[in-house]
Order: structure tokens, then sequence, then C-alpha cells
């Protein structure tokens, strides 16, 4: 035992595993940061607003041009919000259950680092697929099973605040996630029947999805399915209009109620992380992942072409993001009970018809 | 009279599923994010006060120059959170206003009292108190905000008067004192 352990210390593999998990911290940190930029920029626009303008590192702010270009556009707002949140005083109130309040926003932000960890980016010319974890194409059953494991992250800190809000919050962000994890695992199947070849080893993989999109991507084909699925993401990423675990105006915050500082800030980042495997599992299944456009032949060839499939897709997550960003400050949050009626009564319903009408034409045309 | 009943129509299909809601509601902030800021930057820019704007309360000059102030302590007195404090002052016997008898020899507003009501500037017999355009006022201690009274004529600077009271009375003693009516 002792051997081994030494073994794998002293092994190559373990400082790659090491540096792949901080890309992975570091990737999806900034993501989040930055998210929450396009987040507080779209909401001034569309308020009529600037939005963050003003934060600036001297060093920065010396270089012309880019350095003004860098603090209109708000970019260095990011780094000041996340060393305010290092920085504060991290408070420990006396009346919540200890281990689990310090536990949940760490097991909040695990499945989100986890989940992206999966996530292919693209393809390279010699057929392997760019990801974090190569090698592990597991496909859109772990990516559901791992991202819903968030929720415990919520319940835990609902139970552990100790107090009425949080925990009214995290029940209902539990509830919330059944009604919808079903409704979305209904819309996705008739995806896989209809891309996945018979015989296929792994008929749930992401990447053999992404390339049946080569032509028509799967929105065109499966319309009801993808605003099923594009609903379900929403709601499992706990966002406007469903983010009923936090709903500020009728529970003051929801579950992170009793939280503030960095613990606070790893909630905030696992809500953005969610956001963005959510965005990243549709445009992987619905919007032809790394393909530029439906129909169009790839651009370049061999690395060229593998960087700009890539950059396809960092393009379609950034405008996807802005999707959640723009309907956020849209529209207003359902009522709890709202909430309840749709994921039972009209997604769940749907989700199975329009399996069954999958079936019926798929039999018809035989 | 005709009553006319207003027929609730019940909520079509596309409207109960709140999509075409939803996207007439992105179009809207879709529309807005399009039109300009109305943001002022403030520190930079600065708004337009209109005309009549209650500030900060300062103490005037008349066109002459003389400080129309006579500390009569009305202001003082009427001031609801006494944020003015006064020190009443004679004027010299061979300054040329010493018919007006009395000036202030200091005077304070505190602007961490003062809530801007103007009271002052409408109790004031001399017209010498106004609020002015200035909406901001800062400090980094106590001391600082206390308006003392070479600011106070400095913000208020001079304003113009349509009585010359003092000057009117002034003419009108020589008047009778060389022997008129
Ligand atoms: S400012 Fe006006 S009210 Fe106040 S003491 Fe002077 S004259 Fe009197
Ligand atoms: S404005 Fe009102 S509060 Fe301010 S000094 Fe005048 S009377 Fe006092």
């Amino acid at each position: 035992m002792e051997q081994l352990l030494k073994d794998f210390l002293l092994s190559k593999a373990w400082y790659f595993i090491a540096a792949r998990g901080l890309t992975a911290i570091v990737i999806l940190m900034s993501i989040a940061a930055y998210a929450v930029l396009l987040e507080r920029k779209a909401s001034a626009w569309i308020q009529g607003r600037v939005g963050p303008n003003r934060t600036n590192h001297p060093l920065i702010a010396w270089i012309p041009f880019l350095g003004t270009f860098l603090q209109k556009g708000g970019f260095i707002q990011p780094a000041a919000d996340g060393l305010k949140f290092l920085f504060k005083e991290d408070p420990l109130p006396g009346h919540v259950r200890k281990t689990t309040y310090v536990l949940a926003p760490i097991v909040a932000l695990a499945p989100a680092l986890l989940s992206l960890v999966m996530l292919p980016f693209g393809r390279l010319p010699t057929g392997e697929v760019i990801t974090l974890c190569p090698g592990a194409d597991i496909g859109v059953l772990f990516m559901f099973a791992i991202s819903s494991l968030g929720v415990y992250g919520i319940a835990l800190a609902g139970w552990s605040a100790n107090s009425k809000y949080p925990f009214l919050g995290a029940v209902r962000g539990s509830a919330q996630l059944i009604s919808y994890e079903l409704a979305m695992g209904l819309s996705v199947l008739t995806v896989f029947l209809a891309t996945a070849a018979p015989g296929q080893d792994n008929p749930l993989s992401l990447v053999a999805m992404v390339d049946g999109q080569q032509g028509a991507w799967n929105v065109l084909c499966h319309p009801v399915a993808a605003l099923i699925f594009l609903i379900c993401i929403f709601a499992e990423a706990n966002r406007h209009p469903f983010d009923m675990p936090e709903s500020e105006t009728d529970l003051v915050g929801g579950f992170h109620t009793e939280y503030g500082s960095f613990k606070f800030g790893l909630f905030f980042v696992a809500e953005y992380g969610h956001m963005v495997i959510g965005s990243s599992l549709f445009i992987l299944m619905f919007l032809g992942g790394w393909h530029f456009l439906p129909w169009l032949p790839t651009v370049g060839t061999g690395y060229v072409a593998a960087l700009f499939g890539a950059a396809w897709f960092f393009a379609k997550l950034v405008a996807f993001l802005f999707f959640f960003v723009w309907v956020r400050w849209t529209i207003p949050r359902f009522r709890y009970d709202q909430v309840m009626r749709i994921g039972w009564r009209v997604l769940l319903p749907v989700a199975v018809l329009n399996l069954l009408a999958y079936f019926l034409w798929y039999a018809i045309k035989g | 009279m005709a009553i006319k009943v207003v027929e609730r129509r019940p909520l079509s299909l596309a409207e109960r599923t709140y999509l075409p809601q939803i996207l007439a509601g992105l179009k809207v902030t879709w529309a807005n994010m399009l039109r300009p800021p109305v943001t002022l930057q403030y520190p930079e820019e600065r708004p337009a006060i209109p005309t009549g704007y209650r500030g900060v309360p300062t103490l005037v000059r008349d066109p002459n120059g003389r400080e129309k102030c006579v500390s009569c302590q009305l202001c003082e007195f009427v001031c609801p959170p006494k944020a003015i404090r006064i020190t009443p002052g004679a004027i010299a016997a061979d300054a040329p206003n010493a018919h007006v008898e009395k000036a202030p020899q200091e005077f304070e507003i505190n602007m961490l009292r003062c809530i801007y009501c103007g009271l002052c500037q409408e109790v004031c017999p001399e017209e010498a108190i106004w609020l002015q355009s200035q909406y901001s006022m800062t400090g980094t201690s106590r001391e600082m905000m206390v308006n003392n009274k070479a600011k106070l004529y400095e913000l208020g600077g001079t304003l113009p008067d349509g009585h010359y009271k003092w000057d009117r009375k002034k003419a009108e003693a020589e008047r009778q004192a060389h022997g008129g009516h």
C-alpha cells in the first residue's frame, strides 16, 4: 500500500492529473467570473445603464488605448470582485450546523468541476477529442448524474443554516430538480434514439452526437425536445425564471442567506458553472457542437479546422450564456406552484408525447 | 344606463404556454439594449442644476458688496435641526455702513445637521441667506462639514438686490438731517 502510494506520487501521471485539475478550476473560475461581468454588463444595457466601467489597475491603465478599453469594458472588474470575496472576513454564524455548513459550498462546486472535465470541446485531426479528460467519453448519462448532484450543495446549505428562509429555498431547489430531471431525460431520449447508429458501442456518447450533426442540427430535427431541454436547463441551473431556491424577493437570499465571503463566492461560481455545463450540453446535443453552421463545410483543414471548431464551440457558449442573462433580465420569476405545475403537468406529458410520436414515426417509416 | 359587459376571454393555448409573451419580452429588452444609456458619468459629467434649486445654504452680499446679514438670529431660531450658530457683532462706528449697526461676528452652518429645508431663507428679513445651486458637500472630518462665515460668503457670492433697503434708509436719514421731511 505504502509502495503504491509512493509510486503514485512519484509518477508523472500525478502531475498531469494535478495540472488538469488546476486547469479545470482555473477555466471554471474565469468563465464564471466573466459570466458575472457579462451579466452585469447586459443587465446594465437592458436597463439603459453603462455597467462596471471604473475598475482598473494603474499598470494596466498606463497602456494607451488598451488600458482604457479594458476599463470601459469592465474587464478588470471580475478580478476586483474575486479579490473582495477572498479577503472579506469569513464569518461562521453561531447557530449553524458547522460541518455541513462548511461542506455545502464544496459539495455545490465539486459536481460542476467534475462535469466540466468531461465536456468535449472539439476534435483534433488525429480523431482525438479535445477535452480535459481524454479517452473518457462517458456520455450524457454521467453528465446528468453528476450535475444534478449539485443540488446536494443547496440542500445541505439550507439544512445547515438552521433558519427558515434557507431551509425553504433548499426544499424548493430539491423539488424543482426532481420535477425537471424527468422531463429533461425524456426529451433527450428521442435525440439519442434518432442519432445513435444500431450496433454503436456507446450510444449515449456526446462526441458521436456532435459528429451526427455535420449536416442538420438536432434543434431543426427535434424542436420540441430542444425546447423542453432548454426550459429544463434553465430550471436545473436555478436561473430566472426558475430561481426558486434563491428568489431574493421572498426568501431573502434563499439557500445562501447565511453565507458570506468566499463560501458565498463558491456558490456563485457553482451556479455559473451549472449554466456553463447546461449551455454546453445544449450546444453539443442540439446546436451542432463544434460545427460552424448547419450544412456549411468546415473552415480549413487539419489543426486549423480543429482550432476553428473549438472557437465555434466557444462562441456558441458565449452566445448561450448571453441568452441566459438576456432571459433573466426580461421575465419575472414564476411562482413556486407554477414551477411545479409546468414541470409535472406540462413538460413531462409533452416529453412523453414527443417520445411516443417519435416511436410512431419510426414505426411508420420502418 | 346601458351596461357594457366586457367579455373575459380565457387565455388561448399559445398564451398559456407563456412562450409568445416571453418572446415579445425578449424583443423589448433587445430594443432597450440597443438604445444609448441614460447614465450620467457623475464626477466627470455634472447634472444641469435648474434655477431655484435649493442646495447648500449660503450668505450673500448685495451688488455694492455690503454684507446683508444683520445677525438678527431669526434663522438660528427657526432652523429645525439647529444647524446654525451665530455670534452677533457690532459694526465699527467709522465704517460706511455704521447705520446698519449689527453684523455677524461669526456665522456657522453645520452641514451635518442641515436638512436643506429652506426655512432660514424664508424667514430672513434681509434676504441674506440663500439656498443656492451647490448640491454636493463633502469632507473628511466633522470640522470640514461646518461652513464658517468666510466659507459661506465664498459660496454665496453676490446676488442682485431689488430694494437697497439700507442705502435708502441712509439717504432718508440724511435728507431729514438736512431739514427735509
Ligand atoms: S441670515 Fe438673515 S435671518 Fe439669519 S441672522 Fe442674518 S439677517 Fe437674520
Ligand atoms: S436649510 Fe433648514 S436646516 Fe439648513 S440651515 Fe436653513 S433652516 Fe437650518
